[in-house]
This record gives structure tokens, C-alpha cells and sequence, in this order.
């Protein structure tokens, strides 16, 4: 067994500089990797490039990083959920370049698996499109887009072992396991760290050749964007 | 005329016996609520979850489990979780059925716009674009007109396309119409609203072709 089991949030992060490029996991506040997160607000890194779906709430997430202004430029999908985000795309403080969803989960994986590019439909026609080579297969259109080059990968997962294997849960799996392998060191947080050998193989949903890094995050919140109920009839 | 629950209330009459659905935000995710009991769906959140299920009860939620709106949500039997690249495979590999999703604008050659209001509104995509490239049934829900009282449904649009020549179907708070090679074809109308109030209210080209039944819903 090749044991990635780390002490701890600040060894995990060992090696992160300013101007990196880092991929965080993560759909909204679901799944990402607090841990990773607060020890950045920590370290005071700045002119980071942030490969997220999201960019968090103003107060929590990523938002923790767009209010000490340590964030250079944004890759994301959908930013709706946060004010300071907004305010800084617009003022042009904040370069933002938005990519559709299934897009950067596959720029991820493309990373991850080898692909120096693949051809999608998805923006085709669109300013998305705009300086991008495009290709017709079968009558239809499709875009040219690029694997992502990233310098670390934060993911959080649910369980995992001293051997980076990682399992998630619900709907927090999301980006994480896309980015796993993705950037030069990848940074798995579990909220259970287990002994090599007390994972069931059959139900690792990622191996840990893919990990580089793993550690028990101290504290997770799991913060609910919408929490959303129906009342019992 | 309709409200929202009309609109989703007409909108699950598409949804078929055996069909995966993809359920965008805002009306669309109302649709849910008035699929018949007794055929066999099951709704894809984009996020990451097949077969999902009606909100959680008070104290049930699981931060763990949401929508791709970001709301608490809960799964039905057979449901299952996946990545975000093998979910995006689901809608790009065609293996969805129908998308339902809301819009700005809509042009009567298809094309679609909903992401971005320069200089006002950026808040992104999201998976509209895959979603809109992809699906090869397409249905919007929107209301027929904007806050301003200005058409939704126009000749071209005038806001940054989410994808072009794919909307099939649009179903209003007015009207239902199929998107063809000649215009927007009246295909039903809102109960009450008469084919004059549509033609006023849409400002593509509109065909109508003989009687035009009223909505049964």
C-alpha cells in the first residue's frame, strides 16, 4: 500500500504558492472542500486562478476568498448566488471566463484521463464559441475546447483510506471525482479517514493512484444554499 | 390565461410513459407536480442525481442531497448518484428524453437566450448550454411576455444566445406553439385568451392555421 495519509490540513497545502491555478470541487456549498478553503484564507495566497462550478455565498466558500480579494480570475459555470462575486466581475476587478457545465466537468476529466481536447456541442453558435475551432461530424456542429492545466485539486470526499481511495456521497460526489488526478497534486478531504484495507474495493468510486494527498478534515459545516422542505399532510 | 402551475400543469402532458426528464429551474421544476401517477418517470438533476424525489420533510433535509437548484431534496427508489462529467454523458449521449427549461427570449428559428443580460445580469450558464445543445426535445416554459409587457418570443434574439436552432416547443401563460421552418406555429391557446391577444403578444412571425383549440388541462 502506498500510504497518502497526511497530518493535516497545512501539510496537505505544502507547496501551494501565489498565481496557482487550483480546481476546487463542489455544485453550489455541496461537496467542496471547506478544510482546503479555510487554510487558504489563511495562508493569504493571492492571483489565484479557481476552476469551481461555483464561486460559493458571500460568506462562506469561495466567498471567503473574493472578499480578501485573493482570487485573479474565475472559470465557472453559474456565479448567481453571490453578491460580491457579481460586484467584482462587473467592476472589473475579478476576470471571470464562464464555460458551460458539462463542459468543465469534461475539461476536468479530459485532464485527468489524457485528452489533450474534445469536441462538444455545447456553446456552438454562441459567444462560448467565439476564437474556438469548430467542426461538423454527422451534420452537426461541435466546439473545440481544452483540457484544463491546474497546479493543486481540492475535492472532499466521504469516506477514504490511507491509500487515497475515496467514496462519496449523495449529491456532494459532483465535480470531485472528475478532478481527481486532474492537476499535478491532487488534495482529497474526507470526513472519515479510514486504515488501508477498510474500504470494500467493489464500492471505491475512485482509486487512489488519482490522490496524492489525503487528510480528515477538522470541521465540516455542510452549510445548505436552499434548504427547501414540504410539510407533512 | 395561466399562471405558473398552469404552464407546468400543460407542460407534464409531454411527459411520456418511460421517460428520463431533465427539469431546469423556476417553472420548469414545477412540472414535477402534475405528471400522471401512472406512468413511470424519473427526473435527472444535473448535479448529479437520477430519480428524484418531492422535498424532504421538515427536519429530514440532507445537506448532502440537493437539486440543480440547490434545494433539499430527496431520492425515490431506483434512484442513483453520479458524477458531473457522467451526467453531462446522460444529456450529451442523448440518453435523456425531454428538457424542460425557462427562457428570456426565444426566436422563431429555434435559437435561445437565457444566460446573460450584458452589463445588468451574468450569472452564467450553468448546464443550459449542454442541456440546450444536446437534448433532442426541448420544450421552454415562460410567460409570453417580460415584465415590460414586451414580447418573449421574437423574430431573432437580442440577449447572448445559450444555443441555436434547438427549442422545439414553447408553452406560455397565452399559449402553446411548435417552432418550424415558417414560424411559430399556434398550436393551442391559454383557456380565455384568444388568438387575437396572442398575435399581439408575439412579436416573431406567428402561423395560424384554421380553428385553434383552447388548451385541455
Amino acid at each position: 500500500m502506498i500510504n497518502k495519509k497526511v497530518a493535516d490540513v497545512t501539510e496537505a497545502l505544502k507547496g501551494v504558492e501565489n498565481g496557482m491555478t487550483f480546481m476546487l470541487g463542489g455544485f453550489g456549498l455541496c461537496g467542496i472542500p471547506e478544510n482546503a478553503i479555510a487554510e487558504l484564507v489563511r495562508l493569504g495566497i493571492k492571483d489565484i486562478t479557481c476552476i469551481s462550478n461555483n464561486a460559493g455565498v458571500d460568506d462562506f466558500g469561495l466567498g471567503l476568498l473574493l472578499q480578501k480579494h485573493q482570487i485573479k480570475k474565475m472559470i465557472s459555470s453559474y456565479v448567481g448566488e453571490n453578491d460580491e462575486f457579481e460586484r467584482q466581475m462587473l467592476s472589473g476587478e475579478l476576470e471571470v471566463e464562464l464555460t458551460p457545465q458539462g463542459t468543465l466537468a469534461e475539461k476536468c476529466r479530459a485532464a485527468q484521463s489524457g485528452f489533450p481536447a474534445f469536441y462538444t456541442p455545447a456553446g456552438y453558435g454562441t459567444e462560448v464559441a467565439e476564437g474556438k475551432e469548430t467542426r461538423e461530424f454527422d451534420g452537426k456542429m461541435y466546439v473545440l475546447e481544452p483540457a484544463f492545466k491546474a497546479d493543486f485539486s481540492f475535492v472532499k470526499a466521504w469516506k477514504g483510506d490511507e491509500a487515497g481511495n475515496l467514496i462519496f456521497k449523495g449529491t456532494a460526489r459532483n465535480f470531485n471525482p472528475c478532478m481527481c488526478g486532474a492537476a499535478n497534486i491532487t488534495v482529497a478531504e474526507v470526513e472519515e479517514l479510514l486504515p488501508a484495507g477498510s474500504l470494500d474495493p467493489n464500492e471505491i468510486h475512485i482509486p487512489g493512484i488519482f490522490v496524492q494527498r489525503i487528510f480528515q478534515g477538522e470541521k465540516f459545516e455542510k452549510r445548505i444554499e436552499q434548504r427547501t422542505v414540504r410539510q407533512k399532510s | 390565461m395561466l399562471d405558473k402551475n398552469g404552464i407546468a400543469k400543460r407542460i407534464a402532458k409531454e411527459v411520456k410513459d418511460g421517460y428520463y426528464v431533465n427539469l431546469g429551474i423556476g417553472i420548469p421544476t414545477l412540472v414535477a407536480n402534475f405528471v400522471r401517477d401512472d406512468i413511470s418517470v424519473e427526473f435527472q438533476s444535473e448535479n448529479g442525481v437520477l430519480g428524484m424525489g418531492p422535498f424532504p420533510f421538515e427536519g429530514e433535509e440532507d445537506a448532502d442531497i440537493i437539486n440543480a437548484g440547490k434545494q433539499t431534496i430527496t431520492t425515490l427508489p431506483g434512484a442513483s448518484f453520479f458524477d458531473s462529467a457522467l451526467s453531462f454523458g446522460m444529456i450529451r449521449g442523448k440518453h435523456v428524453h425531454l428538457t424542460i427549461l425557462g427562457a428570456m427570449e426565444v426566436a422563431e428559428n429555434g435559437d435561445i437566450a437565457n444566460w446573460k443580460i450584458p452589463g445588468k445580469m451574468v450569472k452564467g450558464m450553468g448546464g443550459a448550454m449542454d442541456l440546450v445543445a444536446s437534448a433532442e426535445n426541448i420544450i421552454v416554459a415562460m410567460m409570453h411576455t417580460n415584465r415590460a409587457g414586451k414580447s418573449k418570443l421574437l423574430k431573432r434574439c437580442t440577449l447572448p444566445l445559450t444555443g441555436v436552432g434547438c427549442v422545439k416547443k414553447i408553452v406560455t401563460n397565452l399559449a402553446v406553439l411548435e417552432v418550424t421552418p415558417d414560424g411559430f406555429k399556434l398550436l393551442e391557446r391559454a383557456p380565455g385568451v384568444s388568438v387575437e391577444e396572442i398575435e399581439k403578444a408575439t412579436e416573431g412571425k406567428l402561423v395560424v392555421n384554421g380553428e385553434i383549440p383552447e388548451m385541455n388541462i
